[in-house]
């Protein structure tokens, strides 16, 4: 066959155009971000979670009973049209004083869940991607923290420090990183020889950019799922620490510390429990979603 | 090869279970019926020698394995013991004790001697016994006690095996309950040799000289007691034995009664089932030796006032808080010493010296404050009540603050501290206003008046009266009931018109007892329960 | 793998150490000790006991002996239950805190594992709702509420199980209960997270394109690659629950070295806190390790003993 000129014209534009199949380019953000507005679950636990900010803001406020104002003949009345959620043993109004505790808790939870995120996956992402004698020195760090009696060191921050919140965050902040540091380690040890690591490795990447960049997006999963724990046993916590003499001082009170006020009563006055718990849960459920949603989202595999 | 490492550690953990489980349930034995009292007594004992004992639980427990020189009886009183009898010199400084024939649970006989081993032996340096100075009255003890004398010159004598003479550096009437305490039980030489580390395990066992003898011990979970066949008074003891259970949570130990699964619990019921328990008729309350009250700390600007301090104990209402937060009949204070003590006169001390040194009066109070120099509470430092860990001295932390608050205009914080830096803080006076209670060693004022001498050990406020000082001097250098009483009456006056400690209410023990047991005595101080002559439907 | 084991072995020795030296300073730092009480003690009678306890030597001398003695295997005298040594604390009471914490992490691996699977195979519908509600009100809720209800609701309405005490299997299972619910919400979770992850990978899919069965490429080839961080999990909760839970020991009566450890510290009991930090402390570090030769197991590819090339 004889080549001609007209054979060998460029193609008409229009024919690739029509062969795009059809997707705008987009950076891994705005995946990200999509990808969690179409999970529907996800933006019920984002509106719940605002919902509870709202309340957490404007709660103290709503029932004209301030959280610290005693009424010994109210005490331990069920919930009522005066009194929304009840009282308690000294007759305060439970629905001011949960909202207020809602300001502690949520707090205390989210802060401490994102600082046990940062401390724990650089430690632990560090430990595992090198490996060896790095790896034996820092784990061995963590083994020496987590066996130091964590009630000795409460009792020690107590004597030299104020009691507050700051004093709760560096408690929590100096134990709760440790399981999540031998969390991460565990999933970069064994993602750290995947194939993609190895091409990433090969290419030249550094480190960090291995680290940050392949491995730890696909340790989300089960690192999500710690951190979301991570808040009722940081509420809870801080209830048991506040209890010690060294969170909140009374007659401020926490979710946490409500619902330990309340197990006594768990017979006699249930709602003294049942509505922090039921804030606590309601928090938690909507923070798995969140944390569910993200981790889907923030899957490099499920990048479409 | 491949395998399931999850499954693997699961067969493990699952045989490992049942092998321990299989293990310990030979222990447990069918519900006996027999005429046996379960009693909830709370913590582990921390040791099961007397001389080493110093809560209310070991002294529960060592007051039914043995037996001193006198008993409290039913009603509360003194009443002999080994000793049938006793004289005491006009001096009041010499107490000579006649034994009756009685037997240790080995079969040997209790005589003097193994009084004098027993004192002398928690009097000791090495044994380092922490409620040696229950001793201390005795001539020359405390020397003795700090290794500045000799054994020998500790004022026990035995005269012969059934007399016991005992010389006291100054005259103490309370010396006489105190032969009934824990530390100054008889022990028997030859059984503490054997096991000195008082173990009841194997062939170990105790000797005692009780209406009880401990049959055996679980750590952490019970103490089981047989009745004791050698006991003199044998025939008053109507039970064929005990099981204390070593529970330390309220809530559990309530539905353990409950339950039926134990027989009563003495005191610690929570306050969340008080109400239904009155209800139910199962709640009974009984008086307990011991005062809730606030120290203040004189050394420290605005308490160094005691306008202030007065203004403060003015401005509470007790009955609210007895009536709303502790809701077990506990009676408000406006007294130091409480109600049960007898007085000179053979009636109560408390009842004769009067509950009333001060009222609540919001307006007196006012004005007291506003003399001090904050009138409605304007220039009031900013002060903190400190107390130990607890639900109840929260609660009642958060009514005073409230009190204080609307009353007189003071704003106050809360500050809790756990149980030991509480203690240390409250030694190094490092605070300003503290929860504090203090339960009778022994059933004379002098338990609770001698706290607030000048540097007493528990004195504690940084308070000092010489006249107060003079009041307790006096009370105890007569060995005259009379003088004591009315010294001491005296000294209270000035207490509570000084007011370094503020009083709020008298202790109750509010108590938990099943139908079928009758006649458990539940005393008002030192041991819990008291079951010598009690028995089972 | 034997030059590692000997290598960590080194290191753990190190670490014990550490671990020693930081608690004894801890204990003497924190304020208290133990014949501190309510009613004041006269100097010679605190003299008495410090005697005794040799707590008047100075603090170098102290901890060289301590540490003399711990080499021989002896932890020491308890400074408050007098008559009773560390290790016979730890005879008595770890069996009983071992065995309930054995129970507890045997329902947490059936029931989680049971739940995270039905959970990721059944993702986004129902199932996967119930069964990660039940796990959220699960972790939501702390040991001491679900022991205090587990109570409640099975020893004083219903009356099918004792209330509290040890010695029969009856009396094992509302503490193991509720020493599980934790556990299991947690192991549930982490299954469910990467059983998602793992379905997604080629050689599942390459499994499933081979025609094998749902069922083997569950079992045999996803669960095994899921269940690492649940393995990495197990070191510190076989450590921490074996070795006893003081809420639940304390609730349900149970004479454990979990409730033990609580009072040692309240108590300043010094000999006890550090026999039993230093029990714990060589428990943890067994575990860790089985925990980590065990990922060579799961997973041929993780080398521990090469460092990074």
């Amino acid at each position: 066959m004889e080549l001609t000129r007209e054979l060998l014209q460029p193609l008409d534009k229009s024919g690739t155009e029509a062969e795009a199949v059809g997707k705008p380019r987009t950076t891994y953000w705005q995946d990200v971000r999509r990808n969690f507005r179409q999970n529907k679950l996800a933006m019920f636990g984002l509106v719940v979670i605002i919902v509870l900010l709202a309340m957490a803001i404007t709660g103290p406020y709503l029932s004209g009973h301030t959280y610290d104002e005693q009424n010994y003949q109210m005490a331990n009345k069920p919930p009522s049209s005066e009194y929304w959620f009840g009282t308690d043993a000294l007759g305060r109004d439970l629905f001011t004083r949960v909202w207020y505790g809602a300001r502690i808790s949520l707090a205390v939870g989210v802060l401490t869940a994102c600082m046990v995120f940062l401390i724990g996956v650089l430690y632990g992402g560090i430990s595992g991607y090198f490996g060896g004698k790095v790896d034996e020195v820092m784990m061995r760090v963590v083994e020496i923290l987590s066996s130091i009696p964590f009630l000795l060191w409460v009792i020690l921050l107590m004597v030299v420090m104020e009691p507050g919140l700051k004093t709760i965050f560096i408690a929590l902040g100096a134990v709760y990183w440790l399981n999540m540091a031998r969390l991460v380690r565990g999933q970069v040890l064994s993602l750290k020889e995947q194939e993609y690591v190895l091409a990433a490795r090969v290419l030249g990447a550094s480190p960090f950019r291995i680290l940050i960049r392949h491995i730890i997006p696909n340790t989300m999963g089960p690192i999500i799922v710690a951190m979301t724990l991570m808040i009722p046993e940081a509420i809870f916590t801080e209830a048991w620490l506040s209890f010690l003499g060294l969170g909140v001082s009374a007659p401020m009170a926490s979710w946490g510390s409500l619902a330990s006020d309340g197990v006594g009563a768990i017979s006699a006055y249930p709602w003294q429990l049942f509505f922090p718990a039921i804030f606590i849960c309601l928090t938690m459920l909507a923070f798995n979603f969140v944390g569910d949603g993200l981790r889907d989202a923030l899957d490099p595999r499920a990048r479409r | 090869m491949k395998r399931n490492v999850t499954f693997t550690i699961l067969g493990l953990l699952i045989t490992f279970a049942l092998i321990l489980t299989g293990c310990a349930q030979d222990k447990g034995k069918k519900e006996e019926t027999s005429k046996v009292i379960k009693y909830v007594l709370g913590a582990d004992p921390e040791t099961l020698d007397p001389a080493a004992m110093t809560g209310a639980p070991e002294g529960t427990i060592a007051n039914a394995a043995f037996e001193g020189l006198t008993r409290y009886d039913k009603d509360g009183k003194i009443t002999q013991g080994i000793a049938q009898k006793w004289e005491i010199s006009p001096d009041g400084k010499t107490y000579t004790f006649y034994l009756r024939d009685a037997k240790w649970s080995d079969g040997s006989p209790v005589t003097a001697g193994d009084f004098k081993y027993a004192w002398l032996r928690a009097l000791a340096p090495e044994t380092a016994s922490q409620y040696a100075y229950q001793l201390f009255y005795i001539k020359g003890a405390e020397e003795y006690n700090s290794g500045k004398g000799k054994a020998e010159d500790v004022g026990i004598t035995v005269v012969d095996d059934k007399t016991l003479k005992v010389e006291l550096s100054q005259p103490a009437p309370q010396f006489l309950g105190l032969t009934a305490f824990q530390t100054l039980y008889p022990l028997n030489k030859k059984a503490v040799e054997a096991n000195p580390q008082f173990k009841v395990e194997g062939d170990k066992k105790i000797v005692g000289n009780g209406p009880f003898v401990i049959e055996s011990y679980t750590p952490k979970q019970k103490l089981v007691f047989k009745k004791n066949p050698n006991y003199w008074d044998a025939a008053s003891v109507k039970l064929d034995g005990l099981e204390f259970y070593l529970i330390d949570d309220d809530k559990t130990a309530l539905t353990m009664v409950e339950n039926g699964e134990a027989d009563l619990v003495v005191g610690n019921v929570p306050v969340e089932d008080i109400p239904r328990l009155k209800q139910q008729g199962k709640l009974k309350v009984y008086p307990n030796l011991a005062t809730y009250f606030y120290r203040f700390n004189v050394t420290k600007k605005p308490f160094d006032d005691p306008r202030v301090r007065k203004a403060l104990a003015m401005a509470i209402d007790r009955k609210a808080i007895v009536e709303t937060i502790t809701q077990a009949e506990q009676k408000p204070a406006f007294a130091f010493t409480p109600y049960g003590i007898v007085d000179a006169d053979g009636k109560d001390f408390r009842e004769n010296g009067g509950n009333d040194y001060f009222k609540e009066d919001v307006e007196e109070a006012k004005k007291l404050l506003a003399e001090a120099g904050y009138p409605d509470g304007k220039g009031f430092p900013k002060v903190s009540i400190l107390y130990n860990t607890s639900e109840n001295h929260k609660k009642i932390a958060e009514a005073i603050q409230q009190m204080w608050k609307k009353n007189l205009g003071i704003e106050v914080n809360l500050v809790n501290q756990e149980w030991q830096v509480y203690l240390t803080m409250m030694e190094k006076l490092q605070y300003d206003v503290l929860r504090s209670g203090w339960i009778a060693d022994y059933a004379d004022p002098m338990t609770f008046m001698d706290m607030f001498v000048t540097g007493g050990g528990n004195n504690l406020t940084g308070w000092s009266n010489k006249e107060y000082d003079e009041l307790i001097k006096k009370a105890n250098s007569s060995g005259d009931q009379a003088v004591r009483m009315q010294a001491m009456h005296e000294a209270e006056k000035i207490l509570m018109d000084e007011m370094p400690i503020m009083p709020i209410y008298f202790y109750t023990e509010p108590t938990v007892i099943s139908d079928r047991v009758q006649d458990v005595i539940i005393p008002s101080f030192g041991v819990y329960a008291e079951f010598k002559w009690a028995s089972v439907k | 793998m034997g030059h590692f084991i000997i290598r960590r072995l080194v290191s753990s020795i190190l670490a014990l150490l550490l671990i020693i030296t930081f608690t004894f300073i801890l204990v003497h730092m924190v304020p208290g000790g133990p014949f501190a009480s309510e009613k004041q003690l006269p100097d010679s009678v605190m003299r008495n006991l410090e005697e005794k306890f040799h707590l008047n030597d100075p603090l170098w001398l102290q901890y060289v002996k301590y540490l003399g003695q711990v080499v021989k295997g002896d932890l020491g005298p308890s400074y408050k239950y007098e008559n009773r040594t560390v290790n016979e604390f730890i005879r008595h009471g770890f069996p009983v805190s071992a065995t309930l914490g054995a129970l507890a992490v045997a329902i947490a691996l059936v029931v989680g594992i049971t739940l995270g699977i039905i959970a990721a195979l059944r993702q986004n519908r129902w199932q996967d709702y119930l069964a990660m509600v039940i796990a959220t009100i699960g972790f939501s809720a702390p040991s001491f509420i679900v022991a205090s209800l587990l109570m409640f609701l099975f020893a004083y309405k219903i009356k099918i199980f004792p209330t509290a005490m040890w010695g029969t299997p009856a009396h094992a299972v509302l503490p193991s209960l509720a020493l599980a619910t934790l556990p299991t919400a947690f192991i549930s979770r982490l299954i469910r997270a990467n059983m998602i992850e793992v379905l997604q990978q080629d050689y599942i899919k390459t499994a499933r394109s081979k025609g094998l069965s749902e069922r083997v490429i569950i079992y045999k080839h996803a669960l095994k690659n899921a269940i690492l961080p649940v393995v990495t999990y197990l070191g510190p909760l076989i450590a921490s629950i074996f070795t006893g839970s003081f809420v639940i020991e304390k609730i349900f009566a149970i004479p454990g070295i979990g409730r033990d450890f609580v009072i040692a510290i309240t108590n300043r009991d010094y000999g006890l806190i550090l026999g039993l930090t230093i029990f714990y402390a060589v428990f943890l570090m067994a575990m860790n390790l089985i925990v980590d030769l065990s990922y060579s197991l799961i997973d041929p590819r993780i080398k521990l003993t090469r460092g990074e090339g």
